[in-house]
C-alpha cells in the first residue's frame, strides 16, 4: 500500500429531491482493497455508478492520483483507468473469449482487418497470467458463472484498469470459485490496483479487504482498518443501533410431533438419488450443501415444478401425486424461489399486485373484483411483515432487495400453507431485512408451520435450523440435529466427506 | 366518485396521445372544418371500428408477451364463410354468423393451441396462419368476391341505431368496455399481465399459462371474425382480399396506445386512443385532399414520433 490512487471528496448527489449521498469522502491506495458497506439504498451503488460515469455528481470532487479528474461519461472513466465488474455478467455470450476480451477495441493489421492472431494470443497470455487453462477461441456461454467473472476481470485488466470495483461478485460463486477469485484479487494487489469490494457477506470481507467504509443513508459512517474491527462494530455502524438479537429462534419443535410430509426415495436421473427426509410440524428444517447439490432441484420436484423418476412424497402420512405447482399449493406447500427477480416476481406490476395473485379466488368472481377484501389483505401483509413501501401500487422493482423478497414471502404466506420451503430466503438482502426475516420465520413456526430453508450461509442455517440435512451429489449425505451443528462439519459432509 | 376517479386515472395514465388526438383533431379542424361535423366524426368512428375490433384483442395477445398476425386473413375467411352460407347455401343468418364467428375462433384456437403446447414463437406461428388463412379465402372463393343481396345481412354493418349511432360503433362501444373488464376485472386478465411480465415466475406461482395463452389467441381469433363479418356486410361481399394488412394497423394502434411490445405491460384505455388516432389521421388526411399514396407515409412518421415521446416520457418518469 502507497500511492492514493483515488479520492473522492464531498460527493453529494440528489434524485428528484431525494439526497442520496451526502458529503461522502472515499479513498483507495494503490495495492488495497476497500470494502463499501451499508443496506440497501445507503448509496454504495449511487457513488460507484459516479466513479463509473454513469451519473454525473452535484457537488464534490474526484482526484485520480492526485490530480482532478473530470468524469462525464463511461468512456471517461475507462480512459482513466476505472472499470466495474457488475453483479450481472456483461459477456456476450455467443462471442468467443478472445472476443469478448477485446470487444470494441480489436486489434487490426494493417490493411484494417481484424488481427485474429493476434487477439487471440494476447487472450492466451492473459488467460495464463490468471492461471486459467481455457482456450481463447471458445465461446463465453460455454464457461461456469465463475469463469466468465474471471473474463470479465481480465477484459477490466486489459484495459489497463487501475482501479476495479466488485459489485457483490460471490452471489452466484460456489466456495472453490470464491477461493479462486480471492487469488486472482491477491494477484491484481500484487499489480498494484486499487479494488473497491462490495459484499454483504462479513466473513468474505475479513478474508480478503484492507480496510472497510461503511455509509448509511447516504452519509459517511467511517471508515476502519479491517484488522481493527469486528462484525458486530460493522453490524452496528450500518443499521445505526445495537442488533440484540440477529438471529432470532426462541421454539424447539416439541419431540415426537407429527410428522407433515415426507419424501422417500426421491430419484431423478443425474439429478436427485433416493432422498428421503421427513419435515416435523413447527420445525425449521436446513438444507445445506454446495451450489449443484441438488437442493433447489429436490424443491422443484416436491413442488411439481419438475417432474422425478421414482419416489414418493407424502402429505400427513398420506401419498399424493403432486404435477404442477397447483397440485403442491393444494396439499399446503409453498416454495419461495431464490431467483426472486426472475422467477419469483413481477417487477413492473405492484405490491398489491404481486401479494394477491395467488388469493384471486377470494376475491374475484368472474367480472366483480371484492377490493376492500384485496386491500385489507394487502396492508394486512405489508403491517405483519412491515414491507417499506410508500403505498401499495408502488410497482415492486421499486423496491429495495429486502422489501422484494418480503412481498414474495407474503404472497406464498397468503395461501395459508403448512409447508413453507425458503430457496436462500436472505440473499442479497441487508441486514437489517435479514433480521426481520428470521423474525418472520421464528413467528411461523410457532403458529404451527413447519418450513425448510435452503441456505449456503452457514451461520443462517447453524442458527436458524431444528436440524440440518446436508446434500452432496444428488443425496443427504447426513441429517445433524441441532448437538451436531458447526460449519466445520456441514462443510465436511457437503464436500463428500 | 369512482366514475370521476377513473376518468382521471385514464387521462393520466395516456395524457401524451391525448394530446396527441387533440392536437391532430384541431390542425385538421382548422383545415376543414367539415371535420368536427356530427355526420362525419361518426364516420370517422365507424372507421375506425373494425381496426379497434382487432386491437382491443391485439392487445391481450401483446400485453402477453405474444402477437397475432393472422387477424387480417382470418377477417377474410370469416367474412367469406358468412358470405357464402348466405348468397350460395340460403343459411339463415344466425347461422351463417355463428359459422363465420366459429371459423375465426377456431383459427384462433389453432394459434393459441400451438403457442401454448410448442416452443414455436408466436410470430412464426401466427406469419404460417396468416398464409393458411388467406390461401382458405382465396381457394373457398375461386379468387372472386361472393355478393350477398339482403338486407339483414346488411344491417350489421351498415345500419344506424336510432337514426344516428351506426352500428360498428355500438359493437366498439360493448368490446371495449368488455375487454377492459376482462383485464381489469377478471382473474384472467391478471394471468396475461402475469405471463407477459414475467412468465418465468407466472410458472413458478402455479398460473396455468397455456390456459391463458389458448384464451388470448382464441380470442383474438373470434375478434377477427367478428370484423371480417362487418366488414364484410358494408361491403355487400365476401371478399378474399378484404383485411389485408389489417394486422399492422392493429398492431400500430396497440403500439401507439402505449403497450409494450415485450409484454407485461398496457392498457384497453391506450390502445382505444391509438386507433382512433389512426381513424382520424385518414379520415383527416382525405379530407384535406391528401393523397393515399402520402397518407401511408404520414402514418409512419406518426407512429415513430408517437412511440418515440412514449419512450422518452416513460425514461423521464
Amino acid at each position: 500500500m502507497s500511492q492514493k490512487l483515488l479520492r473522492m471528496s464531498g460527493i453529494a448527489k440528489r434524485f428528484a429531491g431525494v439526497h442520496a449521498l451526502k458529503g461522502v469522502n472515499f479513498e483507495l491506495e494503490s495495492g488495497e482493497v476497500h470494502a463499501l458497506l451499508g443496506e440497501n439504498g445507503a448509496g454504495k451503488s449511487t457513488l460507484m455508478k459516479i466513479l463509473a460515469g454513469i451519473y454525473p455528481v452535484d457537488e464534490g470532487e474526484i482526484f485520480i492520483e492526485e490530480s482532478k479528474a473530470a468524469i462525464h461519461s463511461v468512456k471517461d472513466a475507462q480512459a482513466l483507468g476505472i472499470s466495474i465488474i457488475h453483479q450481472e455478467i456483461s459477456l456476450v455470450p455467443h462471442l468467443s473469449i478472445a472476443e469478448n476480451i477485446f470487444l470494441g477495441k480489436e486489434p487490426v493489421t494493417k490493411t484494417g482487418w481484424i488481427d485474429w492472431k493476434k487477439m487471440n494470443e494476447e487472450a492466451q497470455k492473459s488467460l495464463q497470467r490468471f492461471g486459467l487453462d481455457l482456450s481463447p477461441a471458445m465461446p463465453v456461454k460455454k464457461l461456469t458463472v465463475a469463469q466468465q467473472q474471471m473474463i470479465e476481470i481480465i477484459k477490466a485488466v486489459s484495459f489497463r484498469a487501475k482501479i476495479i470495483v466488485m459489485d457483490e461478485p460471490t452471489s452466484s460463486l460456489t466456495e472453490k470459485e470464491v477461493e479462486f477469485l480471492f487469488q486472482t484479487i491477491g494477484h491484481l494487489k500484487e499489480q498494484g490496483v486499487g479494488i473497491v469490494y462490495i459484499s454483504h457477506r462479513m466473513n468474505e470481507l475479513f478474508a480478503i479487504t484492507d480496510r472497510i467504509t461503511v455509509l448509511r443513508d447516504g452519509i459517511l459512517i467511517g471508515t476502519v482498518k479491517t484488522k481493527e474491527t469486528t462484525t458486530d462494530q460493522l453490524i452496528s455502524m450500518m443499521v445505526g443501533r445495537e442488533l440484540t438479537q440477529y438471529y432470532i429462534k426462541d421454539t424447539v419443535p416439541e419431540s415426537g410431533g407429527e410428522c407433515v410430509l415426507s419424501v422417500h426415495n426421491l430419484s431423478k436421473k443425474g439429478v436427485l438419488n433416493g432422498v428421503s427426509f421427513e419435515l416435523k410440524k413447527g420445525e425449521i428444517l436446513g438444507f445445506a450443501g454446495l451450489v449443484g447439490a441438488g437442493r433447489s432441484e429436490l424443491m422443484k420436484c416436491i413442488f411439481g415444478l419438475d417432474s422425478f423418476d421414482q419416489g414418493e412424497i407424502r402429505i400427513g402420512g398420506n401419498p399424493v401425486i403432486i404435477r404442477n405447482p397447483n397440485d403442491a399449493i393444494k396439499h399446503g406447500i409453498a416454495y419461495v424461489t431464490e431467483n426472486r427477480k426472475e422467477e419469483g416476481l413481477f417487477l413492473i406490476r405492484s405490491v398489491q399486485y404481486n401479494i394477491t395473485i395467488k388469493l384471486l379466488d377470494k376475491f374475484i368472481k368472474w367480472f366483480r373484483v371484492n377490493a376492500q377484501f384485496e386491500n385489507r389483505k394487502t396492508r394486512q401483509y405489508i403491517q405483519e411483515l412491515s414491507i417499506k413501501t410508500p403505498n401499495p401500487e408502488q410497482e415492486v422493482r421499486n423496491l429495495s432487495g429486502g422489501n422484494q423478497q418480503k412481498v414474495l414471502i407474503s404472497r406464498w404466506l397468503a395461501t395459508n400453507p403448512r409447508v413453507l420451503i425458503l430457496d436462500e430466503p436472505t440473499r442479497g438482502v441487508d441486514v437489517g431485512a435479514k433480521a426481520e426475516i428470521y423474525a418472520i420465520m421464528n413467528r411461523l413456526v410457532k403458529e404451527g408451520v413447519s418450513i425448510i430453508m435452503i441456505s449456503s450461509e452457514l451461520p443462517e442455517v447453524i442458527n436458524m435450523s431444528d436440524r440440518i440435512a446436508v446434500m452432496y451429489k444428488g443425496g443427504i449425505r447426513t441429517m445433524l440435529s441441532r448437538a451436531e451443528f458447526s460449519q466445520e462439519t456441514i462443510m465436511h459432509y457437503a464436500t463428500g466427506g | 366518485m369512482a366514475m370521476i376517479y377513473g376518468i382521471k386515472s385514464f387521462i393520466r395514465a395516456n395524457i401524451g396521445i391525448l394530446a396527441g388526438l387533440v392536437v391532430l383533431c384541431v390542425v385538421i379542424a382548422v383545415l376543414n372544418p367539415n371535420f368536427l361535423t356530427t355526420n362525419n366524426l361518426m364516420n370517422v368512428l365507424r372507421q375506425t371500428s373494425t381496426n379497434l375490433y382487432l386491437a382491443l384483442a391485439m392487445t391481450m395477445v401483446i400485453i402477453l408477451g405474444g402477437i397475432d398476425l393472422s387477424v387480417g386473413s382470418v377477417m377474410a375467411v370469416s367474412g367469406v364463410v358468412t358470405a357464402m352460407l348466405i348468397a350460395l347455401f340460403g343459411a339463415p343468418l344466425v347461422i351463417a354468423v355463428a359459422a363465420g364467428l366459429l371459423v375465426g375462433t377456431l383459427f384462433g384456437a389453432l394459434n393459441g393451441y400451438v403457442a401454448a403446447t410448442t416452443i414455436i414463437p408466436p410470430f412464426i406461428i401466427t406469419l404460417a396462419t396468416l398464409n393458411i388463412g388467406r390461401g382458405a379465402a382465396y381457394v373457398l372463393t375461386d379468387g372472386q368476391p361472393v355478393r350477398v343481396m339482403s338486407d339483414a345481412f346488411n344491417f350489421i354493418g351498415s345500419g344506424y341505431i336510432g337514426g344516428i349511432l351506426p352500428t360498428p360503433v355500438l359493437y366498439s362501444i360493448i368490446f371495449v368496455i368488455l375487454c377492459y373488464l376482462i383485464m381489469n376485472k377478471t382473474k384472467t386478465g391478471r394471468y396475461i399481465y402475469a405471463v407477459g411480465g414475467n412468465p418465468e415466475a407466472a410458472r413458478f406461482s402455479g398460473i396455468n399459462i397455456k390456459r391463458v395463452k389458448f384464451f388470448a389467441y382464441t380470442f383474438s381469433g373470434f375478434m377477427a371474425g367478428f370484423a371480417g363479418i362487418v366488414l364484410a356486410s358494408r361491403m355487400f361481399s365476401g371478399q378474399p382480399t378484404a383485411g389485408v394488412a389489417a394486422e399492422l394497423d392493429a398492431i400500430a394502434a396497440v403500439v401507439l396506445g402505449g403497450t409494450s411490445m415485450t409484454g407485461g405491460y398496457g392498457r384497453i384505455g391506450g390502445t382505444v386512443i391509438g386507433a382512433l388516432i389512426i381513424g382520424v389521421l385518414s379520415n383527416g388526411l382525405n379530407l384535406i385532399g391528401v393523397s393515399s399514396f402520402w397518407q401511408y407515409i404520414v402514418k409512419g412518421v406518426v407512429i415513430l414520433i408517437a412511440v418515440y415521446a412514449d419512450v422518452i416520457k416513460r425514461k423521464t418518469a
